[in-house]
């Protein structure tokens, strides 16, 4: 074995060994959220393995309604992982500071959202053992008739552009290397397409479904794109937040409130639409009102839905006015009253909200009102704890190789003593 | 797939059967005969409600009985009057005798679309339309996701929540590779016209059973058949028309 | 001469009849049926009726057939309408025609012509068994009707689907 080859690997189990023990020690607090999220993620995952024995039948999903709370939570996060990357326009437009670590930053949280709404796909899926069958070659994948295998697609394209960015980033800087600008910069600026793409398409996989009016409205994918440009912001914000309390990432407010303003132009255009497919419907009032009215009002006496649609207008309303006028989006604690509204009303909406009144009533009329169990709700937070895990990890180790803590040339000091 | 390979096939799926089931399976490959385009004809005129259809479809398709409980075909109760609206269906109705007199029934199963919007969103190409015109499901492909059912317009597609249940005894033997073979859990299934009988020149089970006779099966393409004499002679619609669909299940009512 | 003629005569006469089997082939074109829904033991009728004397007066029957109650245009007919009087093993048509019970269809079909036409298409009533290389079957218009009172009669349905419930445990 040449030289330099012992050498390379020598240095590599190192730099494993090092990011091993970053991600092992650290702060009482460190170890607290960690324990917290590994404790949900056991319970999620005894609560999954009954579901992989039984079926899909040990949920609270039938023919009537054939998709729940999963398919909403894949919904949302896929606005979510749309928006964190888009973020990096404005941040360069607008110089929020330090611009390589926000990208770095918004494309681990993408990274990590779109693992997550893989994993909703996953328990969703009836046979786990056969999910091969969707990859291309290997499988016998349906493109480009089904707009399923288009996101299937466009998400792993995306997942792989959000881990090679910050991942090639991190490395030059742990080597204290520049990047290459010419390899790196396309890249970015295709992720930015892309972010846009995985959330049209997901808003088409519902959108070319004509036995399902609800969904079947041109109006679909626009609303989608702008409450993700709200959803995605708000809880970048609170990252940012609490990233700067405990890291060297300094985010200024004057960016945070920037963010914040961009916000309130995308819920102003979030509420527009709304109002707009409100108008079509209601004034129209044909057959097709059927799902809305469902989810607003009530059809036949059932209403499960509808005080959760209205707190979370009402949510999506109370923060856009909180966002709009300068005095309460630029004090912290009105902006991150906003935030968490947004975050639980674009949930709502574009979760339970979207998914389920697809499905009532169903095609022959029926109504079942559905409402996710528990074995659902617990697999849902082993999965969101999972998310919050990987991302917490992805930070332990980025944050000291951005800030230099981590890198090579100490490595080098530390052979030489 | 060769000849051999699918003889392959067929003898280790009996054997798997037979392992499982303790039963004797004979599972059938029978291709689309040559000119076929099956089609369906039901006279909601005559159509009482009484559901025999629907247990005689499940036992002769091996449908799950309960928990959980799949059946192709379902009757919806409407008010005379009010045909278009779906809405205002009743899937439960049970009263002591059939007809009522104020009420409308309509079975509904997968009315083998021409343009059918399942095949179109499956990701895997687990579902597909045969050369006779029935969509047909692999058991063995699909991966269980659902969107099928999501953009089925007339809720043609059942999903297996759990592992099938059929009463040992109560098992037909007597299948094909894409009807009425024993199934798995979180695989969608659906009606096939019973493809294990139309392929062998027999009416569908639920035609045979219906005690009013409302129930008409043919060749579309054989203009001596009876559903060729239903369009030509009847007043005939097919459920949901603007959605471009092209069902060949065609509704009608004594002119 | 004489030959000719008869010659002529038999031309004819065997034209003739050609043209009458073909014509009554063209009326009693065949439908296979499976056999009718008599009660048990009761056919043939003839085991009591050859040694009966005819009573053709219209009345309520008081010693035999009391379940029968004539509710199909009852007003304008009688039993012997349709049974042949002189031998009830038999249907007899509107022309006279004498029927066995596996062609009723042929009775029913004199008045419901519209029906009829439908039923030998396969579409009123129905066919079973197969339609390709195997027998099919025609059901009996009394199959289905009751001959005497016609009016479909209701029947209990099927239990209805299960109903679906949600689940709140995580069983
Ligand atoms: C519209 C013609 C019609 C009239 C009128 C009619 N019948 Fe009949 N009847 C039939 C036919 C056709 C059947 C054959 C039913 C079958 O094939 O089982 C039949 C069958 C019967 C049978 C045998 C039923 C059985 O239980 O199997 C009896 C007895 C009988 N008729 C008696 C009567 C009497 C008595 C009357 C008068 C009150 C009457 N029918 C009037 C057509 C008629
Ligand atoms: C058990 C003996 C018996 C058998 C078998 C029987 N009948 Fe009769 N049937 C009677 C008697 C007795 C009457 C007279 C009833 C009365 O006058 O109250 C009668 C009356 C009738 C009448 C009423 C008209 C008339 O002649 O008085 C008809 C029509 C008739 N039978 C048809 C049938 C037919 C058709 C069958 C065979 C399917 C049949 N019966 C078999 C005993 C029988
Ligand atoms: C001589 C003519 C005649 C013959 C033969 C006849 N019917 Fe009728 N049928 C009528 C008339 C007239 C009505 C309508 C009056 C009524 O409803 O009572 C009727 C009504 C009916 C009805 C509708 C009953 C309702 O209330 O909905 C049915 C079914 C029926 N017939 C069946 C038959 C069958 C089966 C046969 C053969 C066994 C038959 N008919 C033979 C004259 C006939
Ligand atoms: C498979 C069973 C079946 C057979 C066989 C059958 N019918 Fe019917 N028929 C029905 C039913 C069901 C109705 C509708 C009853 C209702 O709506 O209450 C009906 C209705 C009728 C009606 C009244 C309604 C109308 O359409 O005018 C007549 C008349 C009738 N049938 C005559 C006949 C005749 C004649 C035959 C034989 C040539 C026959 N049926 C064979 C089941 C049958």
């Amino acid at each position: 074995m040449s030289q330099s080859l012992r050498e390379t690997l020598k240095e590599t189990w190192r730099f494993y060994r090092k990011t091993l023990r970053l991600v092992l020690t650290g702060s009482k607090e460190y170890y607290l959220w960690c324990f917290l999220l590994l404790s949900i993620m056991i319970v999620g995952f005894l609560c999954y393995l009954p579901q992989l024995q039984k079926g899909l039948i040990t949920t609270n999903m039938k023919d009537q309604v054939v998709w729940g709370l999963y398919i909403s939570n894949f919904t949302y996060l896929v606005g979510v992982a749309a928006a964190a990357v888009l973020l990096v326009v404005p941040a360069y437009i607008y110089q929020f500071g330090p611009i390589k670590e926000i990208v770095v930053l918004g494309e681990l949280f993408a990274a990590s959202s779109i693992i997550m709404a893989l994993l909703f796909v996953i328990v969703d899926l009836g046979r786990v053992d056969r999910f091969w069958h969707m990859l291309p070659w290997i499988g016998k994948m349906n493109f480009p008739s089904s707009l399923l295998a288009w996101d299937v697609i466009v998400l792993n394209v995306y997942l792989l552009l959000n881990l090679i960015i910050p991942i090639y980033l991190l490395v030059k800087t742990y080597y204290g290397k520049e990047p290459n600008k010419k390899f790196i910069v396309p890249l970015i600026l295709f992720s930015i397409p892309m972010a846009v793409t995985i959330h049209t398409v997901t808003a088409f996989l519902y959108n070319g479904l004509p036995a399902r009016p609800f969904w079947n409205a041109s109006i679909l994918a626009p609303r989608f794109l702008a409450s993700a440009f709200c959803s995605g912001p708000a809880i970048i914000i609170i990252v940012f937040q609490i990233l700067r309390e405990y890291t060297f990432i300094k985010v200024e407010d004057r960016a945070l409130f920037k963010i914040a303003e961009l916000m309130a132009y995308a819920m102003f255009l979030n509420l527009f639409f709304l109002i707009s497919e409100m108008f079509k419907e209601y004034y129209s009032n044909t057959v097709h009102i059927a799902s809305l009215k469902y989810l607003y009002e009530g059809l036949h006496g059932h209403n499960l839905l509808v005080p959760w649609i209205w707190v979370g207008t009402l949510m999506n309303l109370i923060a856009f006015i909180l966002f709009l006028f300068p005095i309460t989006r630029q004090r912290l604690s009105t902006l991150n009253i906003g935030c968490i509204l947004i975050i639980a009303g674009v949930w709502i909406e574009k979760g339970p909200g979207l998914v389920i009144p697809g499905f009532v009533p169903d095609p022959l009329g029926e109504i079942y009102e559905y409402i996710p169990n528990f074995r659902e709700l617990f697999i849902s937070f082993g999965i969101w704890a999972t998310g919050f895990l990987i991302f917490t990890i992805l930070m332990k180790v980025a944050i000291p190789i951005a800030s230099g803590e981590f890198s090579h040339s100490r490595y080098e000091k530390e052979k030489m003593s | 797939m060769t000849k051999e390979e699918k003889e392959a096939l067929i003898a280790r799926l009996e054997e798997r059967y037979l392992k499982k089931y303790k039963k004797k399976f004979r599972v059938g490959i029978e291709e689309a005969i040559q000119n076929t385009l099956w089609g369906y004809g039901l006279d909601l005129s005559r159509c009482i409600g009484c559901r025999r259809c629907v247990y005689a479809c499940v036992e002769e398709n091996n449908c799950s009985r309960e928990k959980p409980q799949s059946q192709w075909i379902r009757v919806i109760r409407l008010k005379k009057g009010s045909l278009i609206n779906l809405e205002d269906s009743e899937h439960y109705y049970n009263p002591e005798l059939v007809p009522e007199k104020e009420f409308l029934y309509i079975p509904v199963q997968c009315q083998q679309c021409e343009n059918p919007p399942c095949v179109r969103v499956c990701p895997v190409h687990a579902t597909w339309k045969e050369p006779d015109g029935l969509v047909v499901v692999d058991y063995n492909w699909c991966i269980g996701c659902r969107y099928c059912i999501a953009a089925c317009p007339y809720r043609g597609r059942i999903f297996n929540w759990g592992e099938p249940n059929v009463p040992p005894e109560h098992w037909n033997t007597s299948v094909h590779y894409l009807g009425n073979r024993p199934r798995m859990r979180n695989v969608v299934d659906k009606c096939t016209f019973c493809i294990q009988r139309v392929r062998m020149g027999r009416y569908p089970a639920c035609v045979e059973v219906c005690p009013t006779g409302s129930r008409k099966f043919g060749n579309l393409l054989d203009p001596n058949s009876e559903i060729r004499y239903v369009i030509q002679n009847k007043r005939t619609f097919r459920l949901k028309e603007d959605l471009n669909t092209e069902p060949k299940f065609y509704y009608f009512f004594e002119a | 001469m004489r030959i000719l003629i008869n010659g002529l005569i038999l031309f004819f006469i065997l034209i003739l009849t050609y043209l009458t089997s073909v014509f009554s082939k063209e009326l009693i074109e065949e439908f296979p049926v499976p056999p009718p829904p008599f009660s048990e033991g009761i056919y043939p009728c003839s085991n009591c009726h050859a040694s009966m004397d005819l009573n053709p007066k219209k009345r309520v029957l008081k010693d035999e057939h009391t379940n029968i109650q004539l509710h199909h245009a009852e007003t304008l007919r009688w039993c012997l309408d349709c049974h042949y009087s002189k031998n009830r093993d038999k249907l007899r048509l509107y022309n006279g025609e004498l029927i066995d019970f596996g062609r009723s269809y042929l009775l029913c079909g004199e008045c419901h012509g519209n029906v009829f036409r439908d039923w030998k298409a396969g579409i009123h009533g129905k066919r079973q068994g197969y339609f390709i290389g195997g027998k099919r079957t025609y059901l009996l218009c009394v199959h289905c009707h009751d001959a005497h009172s016609p009016k479909f009669k209701g029947i209990k349905p099927e239990p209805p689907p299960l109903p679906p419930k949600v689940k709140r445990d995580v069983r």
